[in-house]
């Protein structure tokens, strides 16, 4: 029993230290390790508003331990503004591949970005001002700021050095179009695939001749800024152009003022250029509404009330899509969709009796024109599609085989 | 008179067609203002065209109430409602136009219980031309529409909670049907749109395609 006693009075004596070390250093800084690598550097491909701050993790690392970013635009200022706070196991390297990439390595580095200007809201900084940095680690009341006082300048960069795989496909391809163009110029009689689409616009304009009644025109929900309405407008001139020959009616509803205004020029340089000025009525083309549904209730009773021959949908479409496509096709109206709005393709493909599916929209102003250099245009898609599944296929197979830099390569930033 | 009718807009084409594929690989604050400015002119001449969408409306609504055309009411009813939308947008609750947007006004309650509801109405509408546009699509008259037909069962079983009561795999299959072949036709129909909207960019920077300027050449 005394030797028990003894045994456990000897090893009291030692423990109470232990414990009581424990208990005090478990509080002090010490037990937070450090990052290291601190760097402040400026923030490449921006306007030159941000400074970009990496560091290396710490063990420390948890979701209690937070790292503490202090700014100040003097060398040797306090630091007492605090410019972020961030929990100690977030913002890493890995969420800014336009960056660093997709280095394994990433996962071991913090990385931020901060709005110097912002933190010093208010005042007047020089555009050439230097801003320095302190870093902290601190959890609870225990807090180690590190020595290291990182610098850095932000400045506006002029190349979007991420953005040079756009360019450069941007480049191949307008290289492509440009040679075929060219092409095109000596080589009139190129061969186009046939679009069923456009081959019929010739048909519903006649019927519409022959039974008297009026061609509707249908613009997107879209503006001027759009692809879509452009490659609409340019339909529209096409269409315009065949009508005045044909000497039938033409309606074109508008819901964008802007859209109205190109669209009443197209169709009366259409009607001139075709001889026929004097059959050109402002009046046929015209806005019925600027909201989506008005403009669905507005043309939907014009289709039902003057039952126009034929239809054309043209342009980018939304919900309201299948309510004019199903309107015009219980008015027996002879229908031609063309959108590149893939939501809507399948309830246009189901009530329409013809419709361009996405680049054929584009390709319309050119089969129906018929001119040689644009007609270069459409080979010029076509042989660049050839090149996107080519290299479409290629990345298939690499992916496959653990190769991932191609789709790198093609990441947009 | 050709030189204004052309040549300017084909010059003001290529030059702000250039400078604005090229802004997009300037991060500048140069290129940022840039930007700012265009698109500002561009909210300053959508602001004007809306007198000019006015007028079109108001004069074709005209036109169909004095030559009396058929569904002339309608064109009245244009007209009233405009005219009271304009009344009590210019009274603003009391306080007229001149003072900030009041809240709750009389203005507010024509776009909420007027406005608001008359276009859930239409588009309330859309379900029933679904299931018609469905009707039409979905007769197994081909190979191709047997496949969509089949397609279309299931996706749809496999989004409402029978499809998994009758078997667990309807959804999965349903998930897989949209995630695998409705994803690859979206993506090529995008990519074929992506080039067709770079042909059509670059043939009106380049003044191939004058269409839009009105006739053809």
């Amino acid at each position: 029993m005394k030797v028990l006693k003894k045994t456990f009075f000897i090893t009291a004596i030692f423990s109470i230290p232990f414990f009581i070390t424990t208990i005090l250093f478990a509080q002090l800084p010490a037990f937070l390790i450090p990052p290291a690598e601190f760097k402040a550097f400026d923030t490449p491909n921006d306007a030159g508003e941000t400074v970009s701050l990496t560091w290396s993790a710490s063990p420390s690392d948890a979701p209690d331990v937070f790292y503490i970013l202090y700014i100040d635009r003097d060398k040797d200022g306090a630091f007492e503004k605090e410019a972020m706070r961030i929990k100690s196991n977030t913002s890493y390297r890995t969420g800014a591949p336009e960056i660093y990439g997709y280095k394994k390595g990433n996962g071991n580095y913090h990385y931020v970005q901060l709005f110097p200007r912002k933190i010093f809201n208010g005042e007047t900084i020089d555009k050439k001002q230097v801003y320095y940095f302190k870093l902290a680690i601190a959890a609870g009341d225990s807090k180690i700021i590190l020595d290291t006082i990182a610098s850095a300048r932000a400045q506006g960069n002029w190349l979007h050095m991420k953005k040079a795989n756009n360019f450069a496909i941007l480049i191949i391809l307008s290289a492509i179009i440009l040679y075929f163009i060219v092409h095109a110029r000596r080589n009139p009689n190129m061969f186009l695939r046939k679009i069923g689409g456009l081959d019929a616009v010739d048909e519903a304009l006649g019927r519409a001749t022959e039974m008297g009644k009026p061609v509707l025109f249908v613009h997107g929900l879209t503006s001027m800024g759009s692809i879509s309405t452009i490659a609409a407008i340019s339909i529209l001139g096409r269409i315009a152009r065949k009508i005045a020959d044909y000497d039938a009616n033409l309606k074109v509803v508008n819901n964008d003022p802007i859209v109205m205004s190109v669209s009443q020029e197209v169709v009366k340089e259409s009607y001139l250029e075709a001889g026929r000025p004097d059959a050109y009525n402002p009046d046929n083309v015209f806005l019925v509404a600027s909201e989506q549904f008005p403009y669905v209730a507005a043309v939907g009773g014009i289709m039902t009330r003057e039952r126009p021959a034929a239809n054309f949908f043209v342009g980018y479409f939304y919900a309201e899509a299948l309510i004019l496509a199903e309107t015009g096709a219980t008015t027996g109206a002879i229908q031609i969709a063309g959108t590149d709005a893939y939501t809507q393709l399948p309830f246009f493909i189901t009530t329409c009796d013809y419709t361009l599916i996405g680049e054929e929209l584009y390709a319309a102003s050119a089969y129906l024109s018929r001119e040689p250099m644009l007609m270069g245009t459409l080979r010029a898609q076509d042989v660049g599609k050839g090149l996107l599944i080519l290299v479409l296929i290629l990345g298939t197979i690499l992916a496959s085989f653990g190769l991932t830099f191609i789709t790198h390569l093609f990441e947009a930033f | 008179m050709n030189f204004l009718k052309r040549t300017i807009p084909l010059i003001i084409a290529f030059v702000m067609g250039v400078l604005m594929a090229m802004q997009y690989y300037v991060p500048h604050k140069l290129s940022q203002n840039l930007l700012e400015v265009v698109s500002r002119w561009d909210r300053i001449i959508a602001g004007f065209a809306v007198f000019i969408g006015a007028y079109s409306l108001f004069h074709l609504h005209w036109t169909r109430i004095k030559r009396k055309v058929e569904g002339w009411g309608y064109s009245v009813f244009v007209y009233f409602g405009a005219i009271i939308t304009l009344i009590f947008g210019f009274l603003n609750g009391g306080k007229f136009f001149w003072h900030d947007k009041q809240e709750g006004t009389m203005f507010d309650w024509l776009y909420s219980y007027v406005q608001v509801p008359a276009g859930a109405t239409i588009f309330s509408i859309l379900a029933f031309f679904i299931a018609s546009a469905a009707y039409r699509t979905f007769r197994a008259r081909t190979n191709e529409s047997t496949v969509l037909l089949l397609a279309a069962i299931i996706v749809m079983l496999g989004r409402v909670p029978i499809g998994n009561y009758i078997s667990h795999y309807i959804p999965a299959v349903a998930d897989w049907i949209m995630a695998v072949p409705n994803l690859a036709a979206k993506r090529g129909i995008l990519l074929g749109v992506s080039l067709g909207a770079i042909a059509t960019s670059l043939k009106i920077i380049l003044g191939i395609e004058r269409s839009y300027l009105g006739g053809g050449d």
